[in-house]
C-alpha cells in the first residue's frame, strides 16, 4: 500500500509528514546545538585541574542545562506523536543503548546537582569524574544511535527489531559516536571561551583549537566511511548536484571555526560552530527522507515517514501548536541567556 | 518471569520513584510563589529568607524529576513499543505538547529562580517563580490528560486492522476533556499541593520542636496550614467526584476498589478490610450500602459487580487494589484531621506549646506522599487487564523486540540507580534542612529589592 497518498494537505507544497520530519529534524539539531555545548563542556571537565575553574565552568553552563535537555524531551515527544511507528521500532531496537543513554543522563544530571553541594575533595573529585564520564557517553551513544539510524537496522515486517542486543556497537556507530563527541567538544570549548576570562580563558583557547583538529580529523573518515559504505546517504546528492551546495556549506563553516578562533572571535565561532552542527543534520535529513530507517532484511519494510506518521489530523494539530509554542519557547530561551550574558561570575548560589 | 509482567514491574517501579519528586516540584512551587508573592507586597525580609531556602530544597527534587522522567517517556517507545504504535496518534500529540507547552516554561525558567537572585529585578525573579510553577502545573495537565484517556478513551477512531490497528484522533478537544480527565488532574494537583504544604510543615514544626529558627517557622506554618486545610477539604470533593466517574466509565474498576462482587446489588462501602479473592468476600469494618449511598444517595442503589464481567475483563489483584485504595482513603481523611486540628490550634494559639502535635507533623510529610502512590496504583492496578480501557491489553502492549534477558538487566540498573539517588537525595535533604534557613538572608547589594517593595507597600 502507498501510504504517501493518503497524505493531501500542504502548507508550502509539502505535504504534513513531509513537515513533520522537518520540524522533527529541526528540533534535534536544536537539540544538539544547546545540550551540544553542555555535553561538550563537560567532556572537558577534568582538563580543567584547580577548584575555582572547575566551578566556573560548571556554572558557564548551570542555569541552562536543564532547558537544553528540555529539547531532548521535545524531540522524543515531537517523534513519538508525529512518528508514532519510528518511535516504538528505534527505542525498542536499541534497547540497551538507550537503557544506558538514560542512566548516563541521570548520573550527569545528578553530578551537576550534587558536586558542589559538600566540601570533601573526594566528593567533589568522584562527582566532578561522574559529570565528564557522562557527558563524554552521551556525546558518543547520541552519535552511535544516529549512526544506527543511518546504517539502517534488522527490521521485520512489523516493524520489529530482530537483530542481536548488542548490534548497535557497529564500526560506524563508533566513528560517528567519536565524531560527535569531537564536535561537541568543539562547540563547548568555544561557548567555555565565552565565558571565561584570564588564565582559564587562555587555556580553553588550547582545548579550542585542540577539539577542533580532533573534529576535523574524525569529520574526514566518517565521510569518507559514509561515501564508501552507508551508500544509500549520498545516493541523493548524487542524484540532484544542486544539493552539493550543503557539503559545501558545512565545509566552509567548518574551516571558518579556526580561523575565527585564530583571531579570537569566538561569538561568531560559536555561531559557526551551530551552524555546522545544523548542516550536518540538513546532510542527513538529504540523505534519509523519505525513508526514516532502513531495513536491513528487506527494503518492503523499511520505515518511512509516510507509513511511521501519525494521521494527518494530528499532524496538523501539532503543527498548529508547533507554530504556538515554538516563539514561546524561543522567548524563554532569549530571557535566560539574556540574564546569564557575559562572563561568568560565582556568587553564593552558584554550583 | 515473562516479558509482560518484567516491563510491567521497570514501568511500575521507574514511575513510583519518578512521582515522589513531581509532586513536590507542583506543591513546593506554589507555595513559593505565595512566599515570594508575599515578599514583594510586603517587602518583608522573612518571607524573601522562605523563599530563598525552600528554593533551594526545591532544586534537590527539581533536578531528579526531570532525570527520572526522561526515562518515563523514553520507556513508551522502549518497553511498550506495541502499545506506543497504538496510542501514538493520541497519547504522543499529549506528550509534544507537554514538553512543548509544560517543560520548556519550567526549565526555561529554573535557571532564573535558582541563579538569577542577583542577576535580575525581583519582579522578573518572581516571573521566573511563577512560570517555573506554572509549567510544573501544566506539565501534569497533559500527563493526567494523557492517562485519563487510557482510563476514558474518547474522540477517537480506530483506524487499520490486525497488528496495524490504532487509535486516530477525531476530536481534539474531546479527547484533552475526555470524561475522567477534569476530576483526576484536580485530583492530582491537590495530591501534589498536599505532599509540598506538608513538608513545608514538617521540616518547619521540626525547627519548633528543635527551638531554632522560630520566628520564619512560625511564619512558614501560618501560611501552610490554612493552606493544607483548604486543599484537603478539597481533595475530598475531587476524590468523590473521580469515584463517581469511575462508577461511570469503569464499572470493573470500581468493583474491585470494594471488592464488589455480586452481579448487581447494593453495594457496601469499608472503612477496612480483607478481601478473599477465592471465596468472592470481604471481611472487615463496613458501612452497608454505603458505596451504592455515596453514588446515588440510596443504600439500595444496585451496584455491577466483577462476576457481571467475563474472568479475562475483570482486574485479577482485587485484594492488593482494596488495600490501595483503602490506604489512600484513611490516609487523605488523616490529613483532612490533622489540617483541621492544626488550624484549630493556630486560631486558639496554642500551636507552638502542642509538642505532641508538632512531633507529629513533623512525620506528616510522609503521608501524602504514600496517599499519591497509593492512589496511583489503585487506578493503575484496577484499569488492568486494559492498558487502554477497553481497547488494547497490557499483554498485547510490550516490545517484541526486547528480550527477558535485556529487561532484567535494565531492572537492575534502575534498581542501582535509583538506590544511589534516593540514598544521596535523602543525605543532602536532610543536610540543607539541618543547616536551616539561616543563610539566605537578604543580602543588602540588592538595592532594587528594597525599591520594589516599597512601591508595593505604597
Amino acid at each position: 500500500m502507498d501510504y504517501s497518498t493518503i497524505y493531501t494537505a500542504t502548507i508550502f507544497g509539502l505535504d504534513y509528514p513531509t513537515l513533520w520530519f522537518l520540524v522533527v529534524g529541526g528540533v534535534f539539531s536544536g537539540y544538539a546545538i544547546l545540550d551540544g555545548f553542555d555535553l561538550g563542556a563537560g567532556s572537558l571537565h577534568l582538563f580543567f585541574k584547580k577548584e575555582e575553574n572547575r566551578r566556573v565552568a560548571l556554572n558557564a553552563v548551570g542555569p541552562v542545562w536543564d532547558g537544553n535537555e528540555v529539547w531532548l524531551v521535545i524531540g522524543g515527544g515531537a517523534l513519538f506523536a508525529g512518528f508514532p511507528n519510528m518511535y516504538a521500532t528505534l527505542f525498542s531496537g536499541l534497547y540497551v543503548p538507550f537503557m544506558l543513554f538514560v542512566a548516563l543522563l541521570i548520573f550527569r544530571a545528578v553530578s551537576i546537582e550534587f558536586r558542589s553541594k559538600e566540601p570533601m575533595a573526594w566528593w567533589r573529585k568522584t562527582w566532578d569524574t561522574v559529570y565528564m564520564v557522562s557527558s563524554s557517553g552521551l556525546s558518543i551513544a547520541l552519535g552511535a544511535v544516529m549512526a544506527n539510524v543511518l546504517e539502517g537496522l534488522p527490521i521485520n515486517a512489523n516493524g520489529d527489531y530482530v537483530g542481536n542486543g548488542w548490534d548497535f556497537l557497529s564500526p560506524y556507530a563508533v566513528l560517528v559516536g567519536l565524531t560527535t563527541w569531537a564536535l561537541f567538544m568543539m562547540h563547548g570549548a568555544i561557548y567555555l571561551a565565552l565565558k571565561t576570562q584570564g588564565a582559564m580563558y587562555e587555556f580553553v583557547t588550547l582545548w579550542v583549537r585542540r577539539s577542533i583538529i580532533f573534529f576535523i580529523i574524525m569529520f574526514l573518515m566518517t565521510s569518507g566511511y559514509t561515501m564508501l559504505f552507508v551508500e544509500h546517504m549520498v545516493v541523493r546528492l548524487k542524484e540532484y548536484p544542486i544539493l552539493l551546495l550543503v557539503p559545501v556549506v558545512a565545509m566552509l563553516s567548518i574551516a571558518n571555526i579556526p580561523r575565527l578562533a585564530e583571531k579570537r572571535n569566538f561569538t561568531l565561532a560559536f555561531v559557526f560552530s551551530s551552524i555546522t552542527v545544523s548542516m550536518l543534520f540538513v546532510l542527513v535529513a538529504i540523505g534519509l527522507y523519505p525513508t526514516f530507517l532502513q531495513s536491513t532484511i528487506d527494503p518492503a519494510y523499511n520505515i518511512t515517514v509516510y507509513n511511521s506518521a501519525a494521521s494527518e489530523k494530528t499532524l496538523g494539530i501539532m503543527l498548529l501548536m508547533a507554530s504556538i509554542g515554538a516563539p514561546l519557547v524561543g522567548l524563554y530561551t532569549f530571557i535566560v541567556y539574556r540574564s546569564f550574558r557575559g562572563k561568568v561570575k560565582l556568587d553564593e548560589h552558584s554550583y | 518471569m515473562s516479558v509482560e509482567i518484567l516491563a510491567r514491574i521497570q514501568f511500575a517501579f521507574t514511575v513510583a520513584f519518578h512521582y515522589i519528586y513531581p509532586p513536590l516540584s507542583i506543591g513546593l512551587g506554589l507555595l513559593m510563589v505565595i512566599f515570594e508573592g508575599t515578599y514583594l507586597r510586603t517587602g518583608k525580609v522573612i518571607y524573601h529568607t522562605l523563599s530563598r531556602f525552600w528554593t533551594k530544597i526545591f532544586a534537590l527534587t527539581f533536578g531528579i524529576g526531570v532525570a527520572t522522567g526522561i526515562v518515563m517517556e523514553f520507556e513508551f517507545g522502549t518497553n511498550w513499543a506495541a502499545y506506543s504504535r497504538f496510542v501514538g496518534d493520541i497519547f504522543g500529540s499529549a506528550l509534544a505538547a507537554e514538553g512543548l507547552f509544560a517543560f520548556a516554561l519550567e526549565s526555561g525558567f529554573l535557571g532564573i529562580l535558582l541563579f538569577g537572585w542577583n542577576r535580575v529585578s525581583p519582579r522578573m525573579h518572581f516571573i521566573a517563580t511563577l512560570g517555573v510553577w506554572l509549567g510544573s502545573m501544566f506539565s501534569a495537565v497533559w500527563i493526567v490528560v494523557a492517562n485519563s484517556w487510557q482510563q476514558t478513551p474518547s474522540g477517537y477512531h480506530l483506524v487499520g486492522e490486525g497488528l496495524k490497528v490504532r487509535a486516530e484522533v477525531t476530536d481534539f478537544w474531546a479527547m484533552v476533556f475526555n470524561p475522567s480527565s477534569v476530576d483526576r488532574l484536580t485530583h492530582t494537583w491537590i495530591g501534589a499541593f498536599l505532599a509540598g504544604g506538608f513538608l513545608i510543615i514538617s521540616v518547619h514544626a521540626w525547627y519548633l520542636l528543635k527551638n531554632k529558627h522560630v520566628e520564619i517557622s512560625k511564619t512558614a506554618l501560618r501560611i501552610a496550614i490554612p493552606f493544607v486545610a483548604v486543599v484537603s477539604l478539597g481533595q475530598l470533593l475531587t476524590g468523590h467526584h473521580s469515584a463517581e466517574g469511575v462508577a461511570e466509565n469503569q464499572p470493573a474498576k470500581l468493583a474491585a476498589l470494594e471488592g464488589h462482587y455480586p452481579d448487581t446489588a447494593a453495594a457496601d462501602m469499608y472503612i477496612m478490610g480483607w478481601v478473599d479473592q477465592e471465596q468472592q468476600k470481604v471481611y472487615g469494618l463496613k458501612i452497608p450500602g454505603g458505596l451504592s449511598f455515596l453514588l446515588d444517595y440510596d443504600f439500595e442503589h444496585p451496584v455491577v459487580g466483577l462476576n457481571a464481567f467475563a474472568e479475562e475483563d475483570r482486574p485479577r489483584q482485587v485484594n492488593a487494589i482494596f488495600q490501595f485504595y483503602h490506604l489512600m482513603v484513611a490516609i487523605g481523611m488523616t490529613l483532612i484531621g490533622l489540617s483541621l486540628l492544626g488550624v484549630f490550634f493556630l486560631w486558639r494559639g496554642t500551636l507552638w506549646d502542642k509538642r505532641w502535635f508538632l512531633q507529629a507533623l513533623v512525620w506528616s510529610a510522609l503521608l501524602p506522599q504514600l496517599a499519591n502512590q497509593f492512589g496511583w496504583f489503585a487506578a493503575e492496578m484496577g484499569r488492568q487487564p486494559w492498558v487502554v480501557y477497553g481497547l488494547l491489553r497490557t499483554s498485547e502492549a510490550f516490545s517484541l523486540a526486547v528480550s527477558a534477558q535485556q529487561l532484567i538487566f535494565s531492572l537492575i540498573l534502575f534498581a542501582v540507580i535509583y538506590s544511589l539517588l534516593f540514598a544521596l537525595f535523602i543525605y543532602l535533604l536532610n543536610k540543607k534542612i539541618v543547616h536551616g534557613p539561616e543563610d539566605f538572608t537578604l543580602r543588602d547589594y540588592r538595592p532594587k529589592q528594597a525599591a520594589t517593595a516599597d512601591v508595593y507597600k505604597s
